[in-house]
Formats: structure tokens, sequence, C-alpha cells
């Protein structure tokens, strides 16, 4: 069993009345893509970013890299959000800078990188999601498959470890969403990062996908791997892949 | 009734944290120069036009309200004493911080409650970069600065106000509007109503950014937010100001 770099341990979080977590237990192996599939509203989105601590759990521990970063303050928790970068829905690009100050933002907050180097660096990544001599322009003035990409060479300037993906496709044309699915999957093979991908997605899922965790109504019930998840007869996980025709509560 | 207490409370609680820890980012590291001169320009100087133009009005009604009432008493050549200490005292401060609060405070929520429902302010705690030192410490720094520049330049034009109603319509003459405004008001007048001014800076950046990072919800949460900030800006700087106006008559 390889070792993990993320684990989660009986994880529950609550918010107001609404029970999103209750008891998540699973690893994300190094060096490994983990895919955590879930229909709307169930708590995948919330799940990953605990893994850099943007939730807190209300009980249980989450580990990575050996540490439990639980009780971690905003200032410790800088060392782990430096080893793990977040690619956010809707990108998440800030809005009142171009494409080059978005990329270089990590580097210039935490290293004396001079200028020109800085310039090169963002050029590389920019290069790596296969666009090129787009840095004076502003988000506004980009698609939604390029405002993926930019964010997505955004989250990788700084060499992350790890990259999260919150819903990588949604809400972009097959063509773009494959296109996504496709860096996934290269920067996979070139950086050998570890990668959790929160998706409803199931084609992009076990495109991108070695291992897939299945969440419904804040529990897991089901991780594998995708030829695992393919044959398992698990009622929910069978619902949810079949789109509804098979399984647990299928229309009769 | 315990309930909205509790929740008022908790929100005060939460914009002192807010106030301790921009402190604490503040002194952490150096100002990022640009970003703090950018905002200086846009939260202060771009204030002007409201600030001046607010005093200008105010100080000519004065001029003309107190000569009408002061009439009565054959007091009318205390004109320019009213009209300075009512401005210098209360009315500049007061009415400054209103005017720009509701702009820039208005203007604070709806940028960073924008950033906060697009994950732009995850985004910057996830790049392991904290959105008090980048968003709310130049902000809260710009606005105190700049309003008590603001406030100065409103006593000033509404002195000047005034001094227009004095010579055009009360036949005075100039110097004798002057000599009272000068020897009517004393340093403390202008340290009390500056003192006030610190105050208001502090209340209308801290619950401007304060209600920017909690928004949720989209464009609707956004513009709950804002408006949230303007009435309680508004109401904060009218209910703050008895309070200061009593503990600065104690010197």
């Amino acid at each position: 069993m390889a070792d993990p770099f993320i684990r989660f341990e009986d994880v529950h979080k609550a918010f107001g009345d609404k029970q999103v977590l209750q008891g998540i237990t699973f690893d994300i192996r190094r060096g490994e893509t983990m895919v955590v599939l879930g229909g709307s509203g169930s708590g995948k989105s919330v799940l990953i970013r605990h893994i850099i601590g943007l939730h807190r759990p209300d009980r249980g521990h989450v580990i990575v890299d050996g540490e439990d970063i639980v009780d971690y303050d905003e200032d410790r928790l800088f060392a782990v959000r430096k080893k793990i970068a977040m690619l956010f829905q809707g990108g998440a690009l800030f809005d009142s800078m171009n494409v080059l100050e978005n990329l270089a933002y990590g580097l210039r907050e935490h290293t004396d990188l001079p200028e020109e180097t800085i310039r090169a660096r963002v050029r590389d990544k920019l290069a790596l999601v296969g666009l090129e001599e787009i840095e004076a322009l502003m988000p506004a003035e980009l698609s939604g498959g390029m405002k993926k990409r930019v964010a997505l060479a955004r989250s990788i300037a700084m060499d992350p470890q790890c990259i999260l993906y919150d819903e990588p496709t949604t809400g972009l044309d097959p063509v773009t969403a494959n296109t996504i699915n496709e860096l996934i999957r290269s920067m996979q093979a070139r950086l050998q990062v570890t990668s959790v991908v929160v998706t409803h997605d199931i084609e992009s899922a076990f495109f991108v996908g070695d291992r897939v965790a299945y969440l419904y109504e804040g529990r897991m019930h089901f991780v594998g791997t995708i030829e695992e998840a393919r044959a398992s007869r698990e009622p929910q996980l069978r619902y949810f892949l079949s789109g509804g025709r098979e399984g647990a509560d299928a229309a009769v | 009734m315990n309930g909205v207490l509790a929740v008022g409370l908790g929100h005060v609680g939460a914009i002192a944290s807010l106030f301790g820890e921009t402190i604490r980012e503040a002194l952490r590291r150096k100002p990022e120069w640009p970003v703090l001169i950018d905002q200086l320009h846009h939260l202060g100087v771009r204030s002007f036009w409201i600030a001046t133009v607010t005093a200008l009005f105010t100080g000519m009604v004065l001029a003309l309200q107190t000569s009408y009432s002061l009439a009565a008493y054959g007091a009318k050549f205390f004109v320019g004493d009213v009209v300075s200490l009512s401005l210098v005292r209360e009315l500049g401060p007061v009415l400054t911080s209103l005017m720009v609060g509701g702009r820039v405070g208005a203007g604070i929520t709806a940028e960073l409650g924008t950033m906060k429902v697009t994950e732009q302010i995850d985004a910057i705690r996830a790049m392991a970069a904290s959105p008090v030192r980048k968003l709310v410490v130049p902000k809260v720094l710009s606005i105190l600065v700049m309003l008590p520049i603001l406030v100065i330049l409103a006593d000033l034009v509404g002195i000047l106000g005034g001094l227009i109603m004095a010579v055009t319509t009360l036949n005075q003459d100039s110097g004798f509007y002057m000599q009272h405004v000068v020897t009517a008001l004393s340093l403390h007048d202008v340290m009390s109503g500056l003192g006030k001014t610190f105050c208001f800076a502090l209340i209308i950046s801290l619950v401007a950014c304060y209600n920017g990072l909690i928004a949720t919800g989209g464009a609707d949460g956004v513009g709950r937010a804002t408006t949230q900030t303007v009435v309680v800006t508004s109401l904060c700087v009218l209910i703050s100001d008895f309070f200061l106006t009593k503990f600065f008559l104690y010197f």
C-alpha cells in the first residue's frame, strides 16, 4: 500500500443544521489521481476544501503529508497551502488583474525572484496549458474555457506537489471539457503531482482518475479503482453511474 | 429578541477581531506601496468633490439659517462664529463621513463581496496569502489617512460657503466674518473634530470590509451586504458621534 498523501479520518462537518459530511474516512495516495464523484450538493466541494484548511471539520482529522492540520491557524496553514494548489470551480481569477499578474501572484508573494524570471515562469506555465501571448488580457476578455486554463496555469505556477480540482469541466462545452480533461492527465504525467478531482461528470471521472470515491449524502459509499467502480454492485453508486436507471431508488 | 442581540454582538465581536488582525497584518510586513497609493487615490482623492460640494452648501445654508434665527436676538454679527464652530466641531466630520462613507463603504463591500462569492478571497487564502493583508489593510489605512484630510478641506470650504453668504446677502465685510471665525475657533475644537473623524474612518472601513468578507449567495447577497454597509455605517457614525462628542467635552 502506497503511503497516503492525504488522509481523512472520521470527518464531520455541518453548516447550521445541515449535516454536510457525516464521518468521512479515506486515503489519497501520493502521486495518484483520486476522483471524488457525487451529485450536486453531496458535499464534495466542501470535502476537498478541508484539505487546505478553507473549511475546518467539526470532528475528525485531516492529515496532509503526515501533519494533522485540523487545529492549524492560518499562519501554519500557509506551509500546507504552498504544497497544494487549488483550481476553483469558476476559476476565481482576480478580475482586477491581468493574466500576468494573476499568474505571478504567488511568485511575487512568496519569492524574491526578479521580474524577468517571473515573466519567463508565467510564459512557461501558460505554454503548458496551451496558451501564449495573452499576458496583458484581463479575465473579463477571456472565454470560459480560457479562464479555466489560465486558472490551471495559475495553480501550477508555484510547482505544487498536489492539485485540487473543483468541478473542472462544469459549465464547459464538450470539446473544451475534453481539453481540460486532457490537461489534467498531462499535468499528472509531466509534473507527477497528486491530484484530487471533484466532479459529477462520470465520463471525465473515468478518463482522468486512477481511483474513484463516491460521496452520497455526506458519506463515502465506495472507494476503489475505475474497474472496481464499473463492476461494483453498491446500490447508490450503480444508481449514480447509470444515471438513475439502475440501483438504489431506480424508477420502476 | 435575545437571538437578534446575540447575532448583533456576534458581528461586533467579529469586527473587533478583524480590527485586531488588521493591526497585526499591517505591522507584520512593509506596506505594498502601489496598492496603497491606488487606494489612497480611489478612496480619498476621488471623494474630493462629494466632500467639498456637501461642505460648500452646508456652510451657505448655515450662514442663512443662523442669520435668520440670530436676527431676532440682534446677534447676526456672530454668523462667522456659529458657522465655523458648527462645521469644525460637528457638521464637517459627520456630513463628510456620511457622504464619503456611503460612497467608499458601498464600493468596498461590493468589491470584496463580489470577490467572496466568486471564490477570489478563497483563492488568495489558497495561495497562502492573507486576504486581510492584501485587501483590508490598504483600505483601512487609506481611509484613516484620507478622511481627516477631506474633513479639513470640508471645514475650509464650508467656512468659505458661509463667507460667500455673509458677504453677498448679509452685507458683512469679509474681514469681519473671518475675524469672528478665527477668534471663535480654538485648537481644541479642531482636535475634537479630527478625533471623531479617526473613529468614523475606522468604523466605515472595518464595517465595509467585514460585510464584504462575509457576503454569501451571489449578486443578491452582494447587493444586500452593500445596502447593509450604507445603513450600518451611517447609523454607527451618527450614534458614535453622540458619545464621542460627550467624550471630547470632558477635555
